[in-house]
């Protein structure tokens, strides 16, 4: 599966909202359910999804989808 | 080999597909029952399917709807870190045990004021219990290793700050307190030696848990034994560095769905709806193999047999459970002669024909021999854990009798006995003299059932039961049997009204209040604790009768009419004229619907929700069972 697809999915799953369209300008405002306690469990959910570890800086410093993207792929989430 | 069905809470069957339509429907439903929430809370949900259903649980019943059969509880929350999330699979999993629960939860980390405060959000919520869910991070620990003194001292201080949060919160809130106990994280600073050198963090969290197992048995309290919970699933899977760093979460998140649904199986025997009775399907389930078929030699419980010692694991399992009081029953498609034969003369059979209270081998479908051994047994199908290693009459029973507990099971029949265990059915929160003779007492009303069928006429057949029935007023040693009565009665109960231990302590001493506990033995053993009566002065001449419930293993022996007599003669002898009864409909009682009108009360209007009141002069006069009395010890 697609990185962006298996992501899109999460976020549906996580913000209970079948309608979200992931887009790498997206931020936690376009969001309504996406605030600071629903972002760890996005970040809980993502990293158990695809494998992969992030350190406390990595999961206050993403800005947008776009970086979160990035950062799976930096570190070689499939 | 796959061996950690815990995490993933594997004995569950899978959620629909349409889970979250259908908790969208749910949550639109201003007539939503209780029966629509268990059936989703009932699958294995994770914690995105939790948190949904969490919320529609919570906001219906902040509309108002009442959700029965699922009994309402109220709990508050004091706990360690951030405990958002817990709360909607906390809701959730609660409805799995039949819990309709709502959470008020404290501030982030201030314990103590959300207990002492009489003004917290806590305490003004008046909560049924409030469970303390710290971990060792918010005790006063400071590790001393090898200084013994100072660490006794660190697990008194421990020890004191949970006794008086638990005072508190009694005094405050009015409240009980279900304690966890602290898991110890797997970071060992000397390696091994950490349980056995004084003041390492090991030893304080072992030593502090023995005070908070301690605490947890006094006052109508309640334990939640965490740290066994985190053992089961690994420490180094329950303590998570990263979690706890960039969200203060206590524990790991994969943990919340075994945690939520361990703490709802709590809260569920709380309010007495841990389930009495395992019913077993036997061919490969029992044991291997197909007896019809196979024959005796031929099926699998062999020692040595990688396959028969997993069917040999379930039926110790099954043992263990009967030692406890659980009463075990058969259902299978089978002739009855060679169904039974196994458990009369197969030599490696641990399950044998005495621990069977009902064998139903035949040939109906397996939904009317569940619905006929509920009836034989007097038992609700709410009662009932059903284990088939077939997956088609799983799916039926648990299509035509939901009410039932079906535990997922997989091929391999090596984790029947823990998919059985781990489903919670069977949790407890006392063990009493009277649960370890459950078995005997009901097989022995077989035996009586046998003998009424011979029995000439009703009254000859209750005189040959010799019954001696005994009364007491509440007191210490009845104490937790009678709260458990009081919680656990469903069917024979007048007014359902539910209070904890605590509470039936106060009433042992309130001078407006009348009680009694009443026990019945006879020629075939003692029944035990039978029946519990409440009775509240009203006026100076009226008392209302509050309580009146009755263990159904004794119906229509005439305990009730005797109970009358005993309640007329103590209300005679304190001045009173007059005594109203009450019946409140709680869709499980229709039973007693007319249990006054039967004892000669007159009907005397209607009460709110559906209840009826009614009255009897105190001089009533009644003819009386043939029964010996004994009062407060001394035969009457």
């Amino acid at each position: 599966m697609q990185q962006n697809e298996k992501l899109q999915r999460i976020f549906r799953d996580v913000f209970d909202d079948p309608t979200i369209e992931l887009e790498p300008t997206m931020t936690a405002d376009d969001i309504a359910e996406w605030d600071s306690l629903s972002h760890v469990r996005l970040m809980l959910e993502v990293s158990k999804a695809f494998g992969v570890r992030f350190s406390a800086s990595e999961v206050s410093s993403l800005n947008n989808v776009g970086d979160l993207q990035a950062l799976i792929s930096s570190k070689g989430g499939a | 080999m796959q061996t950690n069905i815990f995490e993933t809470l594997d004995w569950l069957p899978d959620a629909p597909e349409d889970f979250r339509q259908r908790c969208r429907v749910l949550a639109a439903d201003a007539d939503a029952s209780g029966r629509d929430v268990y059936a989703l809370a009932s699958a294995r949900l994770d914690n995105n399917k939790l948190r949904v259903l969490g919320g529609v649980i919570t906001g219906l019943i902040a509309t108002g709807v009442t959700l029965t059969p699922l009994s309402p509880f109220k709990l508050g929350l004091i706990g360690t870190g951030t405990t958002d999330l817990l709360l909607p699979p906390m809701v959730a999993s609660a409805a799995r045990h039949g819990i309709a629960l709502q959470v008020v939860a404290g501030h982030y980390e201030s314990a103590l004021q959300d207990a002492l405060d009489s003004g917290s959000g806590i305490n003004v919520s008046r909560p049924d219990a409030v469970l303390i869910a710290l971990d060792h991070r918010s005790l006063p620990i400071s590790t001393v290793p090898g200084e013994p003194e100072r660490a006794e001292q660190i697990v008194e201080d421990c020890a004191q700050l949970y006794a008086a949060i638990c005072g508190a919160v009694r005094q405050h809130g009015g409240a009980f307190c279900i304690l966890q106990t602290l898991a110890s994280p797997p970071e060992a600073v000397f390696g091994s030696l950490d349980r056995s050198v004084p003041g390492t963090l090991d030893w304080i969290i072992h030593r502090v848990n023995e005070r908070i197992v301690e605490l947890a048995q006094r006052d109508g309290n309640a334990l939640f034994d965490v740290a066994r919970l985190a053992a089961v699933v690994g420490t180094g899977n329950w303590f998570s560095p990263q979690e706890w760093n960039v969200a203060k979460l206590a524990f790991s998140y994969d943990c919340v769905p075994l945690y939520a649904d361990r703490l709802g199986s709590l809260l569920g025997a709380l309010r007495g709806k841990s389930r009495k009775c395992l019913i077993l399907d036997l061919d490969n389930t029992m044991w291997g193999g197909v007896i019809g078929d196979d024959g005796m030699a031929g099926i699998n419980m062999r020692q040595g047999d990688a396959t028969g010692e997993a069917h040999l694991a379930l039926q110790q399992a099954a043992l263990e459970l009967h030692k406890r009081g659980i009463l075990l029953a058969v259902s299978s498609k089978n002739t009855d002669d060679v169904a039974r034969e196994p458990f009369r003369t197969h030599p490696e059979m641990l399950v044998r024909e005495k621990h069977i209270v009902a064998f139903q081998a035949n040939w109906r479908d397996k939904a009317s021999n569940i619905a006929a051994i509920a009836e034989e047994l007097n038992i609700g199908l709410d009662a009932l854990v059903f284990m088939d290693d077939n997956p088609v009459e799983r799916d039926q029973i648990r299509q035509a009798l939901p009410q039932v507990l079906v535990p997922e099971l997989s091929s391999d029949p090596s984790d029947y006995a823990r998919r059985m265990l781990a489903t919670g059915a069977f949790e407890a929160v006392a063990f009493l003299q009277e649960d370890k003779g459950r078995s005997e007492a009901y097989k022995a009303n077989a035996q009586r059932l046998a003998l009424k069928s011979d029995a000439i006429n009703m009254e000859d057949y209750l005189a040959s039961l010799e019954m001696e029935i005994h009364f007491d007023r509440f007191d210490e040693t009845g104490r937790s049997r009678i709260a458990q009565l009081i919680n656990k009665s469903n069917q024979y109960n007048l007014t359902t009204r539910r209070y904890t231990e605590s509470e039936v302590a106060q009433l042992e001493v309130d001078p407006r209040a009348f009680t009694l506990q009443v026990r019945l033995k006879d020629k075939f053993g003692d029944n035990g604790m039978i029946s519990v009566i409440i009775c509240r002065a009203e006026g100076d001449d009226t008392w209302r009768i509050d309580t009146w419930l009755m263990s159904c293993r004794v119906l229509g022996r005439q305990v009730e009419h005797m109970v009358l007599q005993e309640i007329l003669h103590h209300a005679r002898a304190a001045g009173v004229r007059r005594l109203v009864g009450e019946w409140r409909p709680s869709g499980r009682n229709d039973m007693v619907r007319d249990h006054y009108g039967k004892l000669g009360f007159a009907p005397d209007g209607a009460g709110p929700e559906g209840s009826t009141l009614w009255t009897l002069a105190a001089d009533h006069e009644a003819p009386r069972p043939r029964m010996t009395v004994i009062r407060t010890g001394v035969p009457v």
